[in-house]
């Protein structure tokens, strides 16, 4: 962090300046697809910064974090249905629902380490899965239609495409934000100092568990609202939103963009999207050559596209 | 009664199947210490080589012959190419790395067979019913799915129990680096091991394929379900694998047919067919849970000294 015209620091400060004049260009050409993509990646792009959170400084290899995605869209959707379009009260209740799941299902899997805490995080994931294929009055397997988006008392109209998108950019920025204030406190250190020796971490007096716990929950409650912002970029919410290669999604953004650092699930959450966009352009068949990348930067580049972009100033 | 005894024998049959995709799934996880989401594509490779060879042969039988060494080679040739490369690595990488590969097979069949399932029509001889007790019939296809897999599993535990390379196979899931260092070829092992653990998920895959039709993506769910299976059962445990599928296969099956009616028990109709299907669905994720909690090396741990 010496330099400040690092390669890294350049590439994200273009991709931000990007994100924020994209809609200038999209109203100049009138060309509105890149604004809807974009926005479906600003708001993943926040999902895979909450869990980066966890996964990526604190060590905790979550594989159902796309549960919250669906947990806050289903909040949101479950409350249109009602006749209850204030975002006032959705956006809240979806955060409030993420935070409770998220302390349950925590204070269940952090007792267990490793692998096993892959496995229960998933199948806590598959269970509200099914809770969601099984519910009948919202659409169950086929996923509910969300007439109105949540209204924010005219202070913001999320019908509007451009000011949507700024307003899921502005979270993300937030989010990012809020996620580098985090790392650098106290807390934050606890929670790296835990993945890298908890046991140490106890001997010397922190009682890690509670730690990790905040930490897991307030990665849900990011991921919740974000799935309040998918929920009302689709106008649609389905159990499908959840499906376990969803939370593999989310994990591929933050490797692919660099694991632990601060814009990596965002380069992540870019490159993946973009690729797909890009490869399904040129053959219909773009994951055949998606998997054995994603396969070939495990095993050659583990750091990510962060990690390559630092790796170029340090070599 | 009759009903119970019909779900136990589906619940069988389907703890059964899970059985043939979890013992490739523990023994993997056990020697190699990787996390393999990509077994369930050897499921899916499985069902549609065997759709193919037996549509080219004629023969039911010749052609689940072909598919089972097709897979096995496929699995082989993954173990060679692919996975070599991730043992020793974080589970996470393992966990991407096949998440990789899953995507890579589904695209793969889907550019060879195209994206509408395949059928695997089954031979004259094992459609129909029999009398199983009088009057009650049960689909042949169903009884030789049990006998099959049975069979595999005796014969499984012969090789793991009686035989040297059961040996090695068993002394690589309590310590690796000591089979490697007493001059075993722990790579060759690896790559077998691998192998027929694909063969046997393959297995799984054509079992299923006349029931179900052979799709792009049907090994992502039961990979799931499998992987529940192992972590009850106790990650390299095959008889661990075998006690928790029949369990979680039986509790699945019975769960499904039967809590609809308990809650009608306790609760109004209404609220008991809105809550039962999706609290049999979450019956063995609970219960993989509760495991988890009480006792997280699962029920049947490999003794690790």
């Amino acid at each position: 962090m010496s330099a400040f015209f690092t390669a890294r620091s350049i590439v994200i400060g273009a991709l931000l300046v990007f994100l924020a004049l994209l809609p200038v260009y999209v109203v100049a050409t009138g060309q509105f697809f890149p604004l809807t993509l974009f926005t479906r990646i600003v708001i993943l792009a926040l999902a895979a910064t909450s869990l980066n959170l966890i996964l990526g400084y604190g060590g905790m290899v979550s594989f159902g974090h796309a549960a919250y995605l669906g947990l806050g869209g289903y909040v949101v959707g479950i409350l249109a249905k009602e006749g209850i379009t204030s975002g006032f009260v959705q956006w809240p209740l979806a955060i409030a629902a993420s935070v409770l799941f998220g302390l349950v299902v925590g204070a269940l899997c952090l007792r267990a380490r490793g692998v096993y805490f892959i496995m229960i995080t998933l199948a806590f994931a598959q269970m509200i899965y099914y809770v969601a294929v099984g519910l009948d009055r919202y659409g169950g397997d086929d996923g509910l239609t969300i007439y109105r988006r949540s209204q924010f008392a005219g202070l913001i109209d999320l019908s509007g495409k451009v000011q949507f998108y700024y307003l899921c950019l502005a979270l993300l920025i937030a989010a990012i934000f809020i996620v580098s204030r985090l790392v650098d406190s106290r807390f934050g250190m606890v929670i790296q100092g835990s993945r890298s020796n908890d046991r140490r971490m106890r001997a010397i007096g922190f009682p890690t568990f509670r730690y990790r716990l905040a930490g897991f929950v307030i990665a849900g409650m990011m991921c919740g609202l974000a799935g309040a912002l998918l929920a009302n970029h689709t106008d649609f919410i389905s159990p499908a939103v959840m499906h376990w290669t969803r939370s593999g999604d989310l994990i591929v953004m933050i490797v692919l963009g660099g694991m632990g650092s601060l814009f990596g699930p965002l380069i992540g959450a870019v490159t993946l999207l973009m690729l797909e966009e890009g490869l399904s352009r040129v053959t219909e068949y773009w994951q055949i050559i998606v998997g054995p990348l994603l396969l070939f930067i495990v095993v050659y580049a583990r750091g990510g596209i962060a990690g390559a972009l630092a790796g170029l100033h340090r070599g | 009664m009759l009903l119970l005894l019909e779900q136990c024998l589906n619940g069988l049959q389907f703890g059964l199947l899970l059985f043939l995709l979890a013992a490739g799934l523990t023994l993997v996880f056990g020697i190699m210490d990787l996390v393999n989401l990509a077994h369930g594509s050897f499921y899916m490779v499985g069902a549609y080589f065997a759709a193919t060879f037996v549509a080219l042969t004629g023969s039911f039988v010749l052609g689940a012959m072909l598919a089972l060494a097709a897979t096995l080679l496929v699995g082989m040739a993954v173990e060679l190419i692919a996975i070599r490369k991730l043992y020793g690595r974080d589970h996470l990488d393992h966990v991407l790395g096949t998440f990789g590969l899953i995507l890579f097979f589904n695209e793969l069949v889907r550019l060879i067979w195209g994206p509408a399932g395949m059928n695997l029509p089954l031979p004259p001889y094992l459609s129909g019913s029999i009398e199983i007790l009088p009057d009650v019939y049960y689909p042949v296809y169903r009884i030789a799915i049990i006998a099959a897999a049975l069979a595999v599993a005796l014969l499984l535990y012969l090789v793991v129990m009686r035989t040297r390379v059961g040996m090695l196979i068993r002394a690589g899931a309590s310590n690796r680096e000591m089979v490697g260092a007493l001059g075993i070829n722990i790579q060759l092992l690896y790559t077998f091991v691998f192998g027929v653990g694909a063969a046997l998920a393959g297995l799984a895959g054509l079992i299923e394929a006349p029931i179900l039709t052979a799709q792009i993506g049907m090994g992502e769910n039961i990979l799931i379900v499998a992987l529940v299976v192992i972590i009850i059962g106790g990650i390299g445990s095959i008889r661990g694998a075998f006690m928790a599928a029949i369990f979680v296969g039986l509790a699945d099956t019975v769960g499904r047919a039967f809590l609809p009616e308990l809650f009608r028990l306790v609760m109004t109709p209404a609220a008991a067919s809105a809550l039962a299907p999706a609290l049999s669905s979450m019956l063995i994720y609970l219960l993989m849970a509760i495991v988890l909690v009480l006792r997280p090396q699962g029920l049947f741990p490999v003794d690790r000294k």
